[in-house]
């Protein structure tokens, strides 16, 4: 009778459905493809920088984890609350005493374990074949360390941004219309008006002391300087040193894991305000 | 003692009044039909009971407890309109799901499949269930560990006859444990014999709660005698005696007050071997219905 009884239950269900209509595997295999893809077409420059392959696979995965974990994590969680309300099946479940705050984290531990398993295979596979085909050292591996367990923290956050525009849509089709425009914002648009305001600023007030701090304050970007802040060779083959170094150490991380715990209070805000 | 109780309570969206100040008692062990149009406000009245929607005024307790605690909720069963769940597990699944969120953590899902006869769709997905067969996974849920109170949103929708009468099999045998059971419809005829009470809302009013025989005696409803005659000259006899009008053949349809009907049939049985058969049709709910749900208007 307890919160832990209550929330393994919805976990578990909502691991069978994952299981069952195939977003597991589909998701994996997904994330194989793009990472072994990007490791073996991103190697060319190992020769030129003087790191090993497995440095340059992990830089490029990082690109291309700041494209496709907010995207895969939206795609998961976008329909948890208003898919339940449209079929119908919302209102029995709130009937139980399990609190609203008990159902989505049962959820969202539920769709975060399935972003683990796809992330730690995805970049795993990738990074035991850049290892075998163009060396590996102690730095290397915990980089890849690093970019599975900081891709799991961004897959929280955008886990967290999906329930939240759930639980405001009044529909399916309007949340996923919502779960778009968040990934367009946060991993497109943010950066291109950063960009235009550094172009615009030159070598300004901006581009040194503020730009540095706004970009760390969204999640997609914060991930990506811990990432390279984290280990010298990505950030070589990354060519990001500059504002890298120009922040604390702790900005990034600080960032990145205050956002899922902010992002997940929102979305209990706006599913406690939900009538079924 | 009493189970629910709805002190006043009145819901307004926004300035039209859902419900009205309506004031309702269940106790334990009692089945009451709550009946009205589309709209009338049942199904918010419900939403209301498990805390789903705010009141607006008034005061609801089930047991003591307010809508929505968890102490409400852990009392409550509730079976939705057309009910719903994830296609991809199975019933079991979903009931084992649902007797842990109830915290009854070592439930015998398959008794209670059994129970509303789903065992040999026990491990089959939702997916390809029936809707009747959907209708009784949710009946089986409401069992989970014996509500003090079951709220059932026109729990008979989609189902066939068979299971009609299995699942007023169920509501019998759940209300003879002492669970009170509140059954949304607007499934007349069927809900007339199996109730202890009916409360009729009229546009978020309750213009009746009642017992069937005390709401037809208000309402001084006609009772329908209807009698075959042994030959069409006898028809027309009976006819002009009674004052009852001729149908086809050798029927006569005769309508009486509740206290006509004994004289009337004493009338007919004086006849002898003139009649052939008699037909009696008590004021059905149908009529009832109309009568509380239009005298206001």
């Amino acid at each position: 009778m307890s919160t832990l009884a209550r929330v393994t239950a919805i976990t578990r269900a909502e691991s069978l459905i994952l299981r069952r209509n195939r977003w597991l595997v589909m998701a994996t295999l997904i994330m194989v493809a793009f990472a072994l893809a990007l490791t073996f077409a991103g190697s060319a420059p190992t020769g030129t920088l003087g790191v090993d392959m497995l440095t340059v696979s992990v830089t490029s995965m990082t690109t291309l984890a700041v494209y496709l974990i907010p995207l895969l994590a939206l795609l998961m969680s976008f329909d948890a609350v208003v898919g339940e309300a449209d079929r119908g099946s919302l209102g029995l479940l709130l009937s139980y005493p399990a609190s609203r705050a008990e159902i989505l984290a049962g959820k969202a531990l539920a769709h975060l374990t399935a972003l683990t398993i796809a992330c730690v295979v995805g970049f795993g596979v990738a990074g035991v074949a850049a290892a075998i085909a163009g060396g590996v050292s102690a730095e290397s591996l915990m980089a890849l360390l690093r970019l599975m367990a900081t891709s799991v923290i961004l897959g929280a956050v955008f886990i967290a941004l999906g329930y939240l525009v759930s639980s405001l849509a009044s529909s399916s089709a309007a949340a996923a219309g919502m779960a778009a425009a968040l990934w367009l914002v946060f991993v497109v648009l943010y950066d291109l008006a950063l960009l235009a305001s550094v172009v615009i600023d030159g070598d300004g007030m901006f581009t040194r002391h503020i730009f540095p701090w706004v970009m760390t304050a969204n999640p997609a970007d914060a991930f990506r300087l811990w990432n390279i802040a984290g280990a010298e060779g990505v950030a070589m083959a990354a060519g990001m040193s500059g504002v890298a170094d120009s922040l604390p150490k702790w900005a990034a991380p600080v960032s990145l894991v205050l956002w899922p715990v902010m992002a997940f209070f929102a979305a209990r805000f706006a599913f406690r305000r939900l009538e079924p | 003692m009493t189970v629910l109780s709805c002190r006043e309570v009145t819901k307004f969206r926004g300035k039209t009044p859902v419900l009205s100040s309506v004031s309702l008692d269940v106790e334990d062990g009692a089945r009451i039909a709550l009946l009205g149009h589309n709209g009338a406000g049942k199904s918010t009245l419900i939403k209301i009971i498990l805390g789903l929607t705010a009141l607006s005024e008034g005061k609801i307790e089930i047991c003591g407890h307010a809508p929505g605690s968890t102490q409400a909720r852990a009392d409550v069963a509730y079976l939705p309109e057309a009910v719903a769940f994830p296609n991809a597990l199975t019933g079991r699944e979903i009931l084992n799901m649902f007797g842990a969120l109830s915290g009854h953590k070592g439930l015998d899902s398959g008794a209670l499949l059994d129970r509303v006869g789903l065992s040999e769709a026990a491990d089959a997905r939702v997916k390809t269930y029936s809707k009747g067969m959907r209708q009784r996974l949710g009946l089986a849920q409401v069992l989970i560990g014996q509500p003090r109170l079951a709220l059932l949103d026109e729990p008979t929708s989609g189902l066939d006859p068979v299971s009609r009468y299995d699942l007023y099999a169920i509501i019998d045998e759940l209300a003879a444990q002492g669970t009170a059971v509140l059954i949304a419809s607007h499934a007349l005829t069927e809900v007339e014999a199996r109730t202890d009470r009916i409360a009729i809302l009229r546009k978020g009013e309750l213009v009746a709660d009642d017992t069937l025989a005390n709401l037809a005696a208000t309402a001084g409803l006609h009772t329908t005698v209807r009698v075959r005659a042994s030959e069409t000259l006898v028809a027309d006899r009976i006819a002009a005696q009674t004052g009852g009008a001729r149908i086809n053949g050798t029927s006569v349809e005769i309508h009486c007050g509740p206290d006509q009907k004994m004289g009337t049939l004493q009338a007919l049985f004086e006849g002898g071997t003139d009649v052939a058969d008699i037909d009696i049709t008590p004021p059905g709910l149908e009529e009832l219905y109309r009568y509380y749900s239009g005298r206001l208007s």
